[in-house]
């Protein structure tokens, strides 16, 4: 794959502009991401209003791909219930590894599929898929969740 | 062997290294990546292997292999005198004073625990002090810390200066009544600077404290004597010297080997065994538990016969080229700082793209077919120095060319434009 398609437009412009950039003060789930082999490091909270995601917000360090995954994840789940935002995360991961194909399957990705290629790039979807695995222990009240760990923190739950 | 005779004759023509006739050696340098021309600056992580150590080993496997240092059979008379041959090779190109002190270890890391446990678990204990440096490779940091708390000793850390060079005044204020091994890189890894080892342990040895020099990035890159460094111990790998991997090397000064405990316990490392009592092997089998890679072990003796056919000055000489002409093309790019800036460094080119986590640069060059390593180096106290969680690194070797060097420029410039 080339990078003009992995590096494209929408994934600069959340890069340069992240959505939903800080932390909620009255946040009822936090989580912490790592991934120690590239440094990328996201904190993440939200606050469920009802069964619904009111409000998330994310800051942290860490590379173009993860930032970009992050900051479209927050805007993708807000105002979706928990039982829709496993789905995504379910779906997202599923692209990022190969076992989804967004053009010939049904999935609700919409414009998250712009992360398709990592797929092709097994060093970086660690990068794209760690805000979702961290909203995934957020939502489970997982404190901090980290890629090197020895089991897949979204496969053990199903 | 007639491409290593080639190589001779590159360098006798031109009086310097013929770089394209050093490239035919390394099959692997035609492949292309992403369409590209493979430009491969990751060497200071792993180092390309020319045909004439391929075909050593294919040799080996061919027509040579049975286990050593056993059988009276044929094979294993073969087999054991081209590894103890290819011990006699490293000790000459190191410049030991004997072959037992060439001890044969899986890799520079290997060897560095192996002093840690045959020497510094004998001969270093609660209030004891180990000096390392601001520029260790987390392969010399751990071992030694994993030693301060087994026995209660202390670490100090030589600090370096914002070029990356250690700084000599407060490495000698580091002394005390209870110093006993100072344990330091020859060659940063994640910067490049080269450190005066030479009178750094001349410092050491006039206070009776030894020193263990980390040769992993020094070694395949410029001409090393161990007896004019006098150093008492020197650890190296044989896969970033065109060898293959899972081979190193731990030179040890014999009085000091003979002292130290084995660091594993098995087969050929010992005289004798009953249930009573096992006398242990003289050096350095003491330390060579178990079959070794003997492969592996052939093939860095050949790997240092093509690197000594070249010429260790003549390499020495191409990647300074390379570097100066590598950190004059950076200096012009904008938003680019160069990490490490140390005088007369190795072929390590160390940097930053504002703006741009090194993971994001690293993949677009890759896209351009050039590898590079990015990420902390596993040297985190060297980012943590400079304030930074990682970076970007081209480390060169005697097959880069300048051409090379433009194609990891122009490369940085896409990674500017996309991202500008």
């Amino acid at each position: 794959m080339d990078s003009k398609n992995l590096y494209q437009e929408v994934i600069l412009d959340h890069n340069k502009k992240p959505r939903n950039w800080g932390k909620l003060a009255d946040a009822s789930h936090r989580a912490e991401g790592l991934n120690p082999l590239c440094g990328d490091h996201i904190w993440l909270s939200l606050k469920l209003d009802g069964d619904k995601v009111g409000s998330i917000a994310f800051e942290g360090e860490s590379c173009a791909i993860c930032k970009a995954s992050s900051s479209m994840m927050t805007t993708n789940v807000k105002g979706k219930s928990v039982e829709e935002a496993e789905q995504l995360i379910r779906e997202f991961r599923d692209m990022a590894t190969g076992k989804l194909d967004t053009g010939s399957q049904p999935n609700h990705l919409g414009r998250l599929s712009v992360f398709a290629g990592v797929r092709d790039l097994p060093s970086r979807v660690k990068c794209a898929i760690l805000p979702w695995h961290t909203l995934h222990a957020a939502l489970n009240s997982e404190s901090t969740i980290s890629t090197e760990g020895d089991r897949d923190p979204v496969e053990t739950e199903r | 062997m007639t491409s290593s005779s080639s190589a001779v004759q590159a360098v006798k023509q031109t009086g310097a290294l013929d770089v394209e006739r050093i490239r035919a050696d390394f099959p692997i340098l035609t492949i292309k990546v992403n369409g590209k021309p493979l430009v491969y600056v990751d060497n200071a992580a792993s180092s390309q292997m020319p045909q004439q150590v391929i075909d050593r080993l294919v040799r080996y496997q061919t027509a040579e292999h049975a286990n050593i240092h056993r059988g009276v059979h044929y094979l294993s008379e073969t087999a054991t005198a081209a590894y103890e041959g290819a011990r006699g090779r490293i000790q000459r190109f190191l410049n030991a004073k004997e072959a037992r002190e060439v001890i044969f270890t899986r890799g520079t890391t290997n060897s560095l625990n192996l002093v840690m446990h045959g020497y510094g678990r004998a001969f270093i204990g609660a209030g004891d002090e180990i000096i390392i440096s601001q520029l260790e490779h987390h392969s010399n940091i751990v071992p030694w810390q994993m030693l301060c708390e087994e026995k209660g000793a202390k670490l100090r850390v030589i600090p370096c200066n914002d070029a990356g060079e250690l700084l000599l005044d407060e490495y000698r204020k580091l002394f005390s009544s209870h110093t006993r091994l100072v344990a330091i890189t020859h060659v940063s890894n994640a910067l490049g600077t080269v450190n005066p080892v030479k009178e750094m342990i001349a410092t050491a040895h006039e206070r009776g404290v030894p020193v263990l020099v980390d040769g992993a990035q020094a070694i395949p890159h410029m001409k090393v004597d161990v007896q004019d460094l006098d150093c008492d111990f020197y650890a190296f790998s044989g896969h970033k010297m065109c060898g293959p991997t899972g081979i190193g090397i731990l030179y040890g000064k014999a009085a000091l080997l003979e002292k130290m405990k084995p660091f594993e316990g098995g087969g050929d490392m010992i005289l004798s065994v009953t249930f009573e009592k096992t006398t242990y092997n003289v050096i350095p089998h003491k330390f060579e538990a178990g079959t070794p890679p003997i492969a592996a072990g052939i093939g860095l003796g050949a790997a240092i016969d093509y690197l000594e056919s070249v010429g260790m000055d003549r390499i020495a000489a191409h990647e300074h080229d390379l570097i100066t002409y590598a950190t004059d093309a950076f200096r012009q790019l904008k938003d680019v700082r160069i990490i490490g800036t140390a005088p007369g460094k190795a072929g390590v080119l160390s940097f930053t793209v504002k703006g741009v986590h090194p993971h994001d640069v690293g993949t677009i060059l890759n896209e351009e077919g050039v590898a590079v390593r990015t990420g902390h180096h596993c040297a985190q106290p060297v980012m943590q120095r400079f304030g930074i969680p990682a970076t970007t690194r081209a480390s060169f070797y005697l097959y880069n060319t300048l051409p090379e060097v433009d194609a990891l420029v122009a490369g940085i410039h896409r990674v500017q434009k996309i991202f500008g």
